[in-house]
């Protein structure tokens, strides 16, 4: 009945969180030595699919054959012993042991009940030497780039002997030429004969290296199709569901006096070292500047420093007019800023607390949320309640924790407190950053919104769709410098992509010839 | 999804769970070395609620239970781990009588109100130096708290045998500074339950009062749970866990001060440091940090120490395994984590098998 070249098959998988279903008799099956893509919007239930595949998550329903056998994957033990490996896409390391040490972490080589490493290292050496994975095993994780931890972390998955290979989103973090060494490898990889699952949903790395592709919209299973005969229009429209206009509806900007100046800002990261290394930048009041950039380039540091929660090394930053370097975030925030945080669960909301205290979170101490130090809870119930409704916040009620709430309406939560507000500056960073295409559509016209009611927005994104789409200029960052700022209606997705690679504006210029040019316009009219 | 209502159910479920676990390990102890366990609890029970007396001492107990289990919650609700319970207890023990014995004269009203301030002081300048560290230099609040206990014991000590008196007791304070209720005392055939019993109720509200309707016990809580998303919302860490640790240290030092002109009516040198400072800490647990909870675990606790007494006269069985049951209690409630677990479970299975139908 079944082919014996089929590694992986998953029959009519369902999931339920609650009355959600996360993924709803999805199908799908994987042939030897193959790269099987996994393609779907964020939060359309690829990532529930593979931690069933990889026996975090029991599926509420549905089958698994491994090889033709079925298998009740319950636990990652139980995936590994099948030969399944994930690769993370947030590293599982230990920042602080060498590459060797947290290959064979969970699994250390032994003598006697001593820890072999030479014999690791050597065993690492070989494997990596085997596929191409080319990485010094006695290095320490925090002293290699993120390219270097990647590999780190192909390796674990194929020290413990996995044939079946997952790819969860491994290119987000990486540089456009680390993102071709890692198809290289992963060609590699098949070549040997082990098989790829990879989760995406960017259509060219697809387009790349993919052989067959599953769309997942939604939590159901649309389609496989065979990457060489599908064009990228085609992919997108089936994982969107309809017929996709990669622009956002808007009217073109009318930017009046500038909100935000920030002179010759410098900024350290955690460890000491500059992440922001003298940034001059203006956002004016109507207008959207997006911030692009490959992750890691000093965005971060950047914002934090704007809104106060990390302090500023030189440099100025006006707000307002008012100078608010090195000020505390609540006199910023009182001075006009809004800010949707980078990591909503870190920054954004206390998880635990009620909803409408979240809600509150800005305003708690100040009138009608309190008076002489005594909240009014009668007020903080009625301002979530009018929040929930305006902005559709999905929630059983404002009493419950913030945690119970989805990701998308979590995001949802924080853009209402921050909105309502109505800063003259709005700081979005990764507001769409897991969401689904209703909710990100939703953001995008909020943040429109502000704009065209002559606030200014800043927005920060590691998705150059979005940044490119939502934005009137984009800032390109590299390496902690604004390397070019263009217009988003003048600039192309390949000029962007060589600015963030660090090319400089010129260069990139010439480097996309008009060949270049013609062929995108033929792809996009297609 | 969890409704409110079903947390509130499992909130109770929890240390319920914990309270039997604890009976019925100590059960299976006193079973394993050849004691009667139902003559034993018996014992207990009966020892205590049988007489006015025991009632009592056993009220009189939780009464600076409470007030270390309050210290203790606030603190942790502020994400802090204050071990340092028992050493400022004690710290505000010393500080109240000193007072006392230092100002013999003054009117009750006032020389209770101010040895009980000085013993809320020293408490909280206690805690309030392991709080100071940690918010200004990173120190683990674990390890100063519990060096703190040391130099507290130490420091007590001294005080007792070179300031307040010549041995290892002091004189009793007068009459105007003890917290005795004579109608009180009276209906408990002489007990020693005193006037700390009304104050413990109404820290109890006050309690309640500034972490759910106050702005800083809002900031507390926030701090507490999210210390990065408070600080994005504009509170100041640092502030609020020195805050906290002050609370917490000038309520130990308010259980030290009921403990000295409640219980005792003076101090004397102390081998150990007042175990009433630890079981603080079980309290605030099993009452999971809300106020009325942990009122009611020190009574329970406060019966359980009376009571074990009882047992070895009545039922044969040794102080040290009463001792070891308390223990065991003590140790469930710690490990309320498993019990969560284990209810978690419990439900688990039930959808599942609800699902599969």
């Amino acid at each position: 009945m079944v082919q014996t070249e089929i590694v992986i098959e998953m029959k009519g998988i369902t999931k339920k969180f609650g009355e959600f279903k996360a993924n709803d008799n999805i199908s799908l099956n994987v042939k030897k030595g193959e790269i099987h893509a996994l393609l779907g919007e964020n939060g359309a239930g690829k990532s529930t699919l593979m931690n069933i595949l990889s026996g975090l998550l029991e599926p509420t329903s549905g089958e698994i054959y491994v090889n033709g056998k079925k298998e009740n994957i319950d636990s990652p033990d139980k995936a590994n012993q099948l030969r399944i490996g994930m690769v993370h896409q947030h590293f599982m390391l230990v920042d602080k042991f060498t590459v060797a040490e947290n290959i064979m972490l969970g699994k250390e080589k032994h003598r006697y009940g001593f820890m072999d490493e030479k014999g690791a290292e050597k065993d690492v050496k070989e494997l990596s030497e085997r596929y191409g994975l080319t990485v010094d095993p006695s290095a320490r994780i925090e002293d290699i780039s993120v390219g270097m931890q990647q590999r780190a972390e192909i390796l674990k998955t194929l020290f413990r002997g996995a044939d079946i290979l997952i790819f969860d989103e491994p290119t987000g973090v990486l540089t456009p030429q680390e993102i071709n060494e890692l198809m290289d490898i992963m060609k590699k990889l098949t070549d040997e004969g082990k098989s790829i699952i990879l989760i995406t949903h960017k259509l060219d790395e697809i387009k790349k290296v993919a052989d067959r592709c599953t769309v997942i919209r939604r939590g159901k299973s649309i389609d496989t199709v065979d990457v060489k005969s599908t064009s990228q229009q085609q992919l997108a429209d089936m994982m969107v569901g309809r017929s996709v206009t990669f622009k956002v509806e808007k009217e073109p900007a009318q930017p009046k006096e500038p909100v935000l100046e920030i002179k010759n800002l410098t900024v350290k990261e955690s460890r000491g070292l500059d992440a922001v290394k003298g940034i001059d930048l203006q956002v004016k009041a109507g207008e959207i500047l997006g911030i692009a950039g490959v992750d890691g380039n000093g965005q971060s540091e950047l914002i934090q420093a704007i809104t106060g929660l990390t302090k500023v090394e030189s440099g100025t930053i006006k707000l307002n007019g008012k100078d608010v370097t090195g000020k505390k975030p609540r006199e910023i925030t009182e001075t006009g800023l809004g800010h949707i945080p980078e990591d909503r669960h870190r920054h954004g909301l206390v998880l635990p607390m009620k909803l409408e205290e979240n809600l509150s979170l800005q305003q708690y101490y100040k009138k009608p949320f309190s008076k002489n130090g005594f909240l009014n809870h009668k007020e903080i119930k009625k301002h979530a309640k009018k929040l929930i409704e305006e902005f559709d916040v999905r929630t059983q009620s404002g009493e419950s924790t913030a945690a119970s709430l989805s990701g998308g309406n979590q995001q949802k939560a924080i853009i209402a407190r921050e909105i309502h507000r109505n800063p003259a500056m709005l700081i979005a960073a990764q507001p769409t950053r897991g969401l689904d295409v209703g909710a990100i559509e939703y953001i995008h016209k909020r943040l429109i919104e502000q704009r065209d009611n002559g606030k200014a927005v800043l927005l920060m994104s590691y998705e150059l769709d979005e940044v490119m789409n939502v934005s009137d200029r984009i800032a390109v960052m590299y390496d902690g410098k604004i390397i070019a700022i263009v217009n988003a209606n003048e600039t192309t997705e390949n000029e962007l992509g060589l600015l963030m690679a660090g090319v400089p504006l010129e260069k990139a210029k010439q480097e996309l010839t008009g060949e270049d040019r013609k062929e995108r316009e033929t792809v996009a009219n297609d | 999804m969890l409704t409110t209502n079903q947390d509130r159910v499992n909130a109770l479920l929890i240390p319920i769970f914990s309270i039997l676990l604890g009976f019925i390990f100590g059960a299976v102890l006193m079973l394993f070395f050849g004691y009667n366990p139902i003559l034993a609890y018996q014992a207990m029970l009966m020892g205590v609620f049988n007489s006015p007396y025991f009632m009592g001492e056993a009220l009189r107990q939780a009464t600076v239970l409470t007030f270390a289990g309050l210290g203790f919650a606030i603190a942790f609700k502020a994400g802090f781990f204050n071990i340092g319970v028992a050493g400022q207890l004690l710290a505000g023990w010393v500080a109240a009588i000193w007072v006392a014995l230092s100002l013999p004269d003054l009117p009750r009203v006032l020389l209770l109100t101010l040895s009980i301030g000085a013993a809320v002081i020293a408490g909280a300048i206690w805690a309030g130096i392991a709080g100071a560290l940690r918010a200004y230099f990173g120190t683990s609040e674990v390890i100063v708290t519990i060096m703190l206990n040391y130099t507290a014991l130490h420091l007590t000590n001294y005080i007792i045998r070179n300031v307040l008196a010549t041995g290892n007791t002091t004189e009793r304070v007068g009459e105007n500074a003890s917290l005795r209720v004579e109608w009180l005392a009276q209906l408990t055939q002489n007990s020693r339950v005193n006037m700390g019993l009304f104050m413990a109720i109404i820290v109890v509200i006050l309690y309640w009062v500034f972490m759910t309707q106050m702005t800083a016990g809002f900031e507390v809580r926030a701090v507490g749970l999210n210390p990065d998303a408070s600080t994005y919302a504009g509170m100041s860490a640092k502030r609020n866990i020195i805050l906290s640790m002050l609370i917490s240290g000038g309520l130990a030092g308010m259980g030290g001060a009921i403990h000295g002109l409640g219980t005792f009516g003076n101090i004397f040198t102390q081998s150990g440091l007042p175990s009433v400072g630890f079981n603080g800490i079980a309290v605030a647990l099993l009452g999971l940090g809300n106020p009325i909870g942990i009122f009611f675990s020190s009574i329970l606790f406060g019966v359980l120490d009376v009571g074990a007494g009882f047992m070895p006269n009545r039922a044969g069985v040794p102080d040290e395994m009463a001792d070891i049951v308390i223990a065991a209690i003590i140790f469930f409630v710690g490990a309320n984590y498993i019990i969560r677990l284990l209810l978690n479970k419990i439900k688990l299975n039930k959808t599942v098998e609800e699902g599969g139908e």
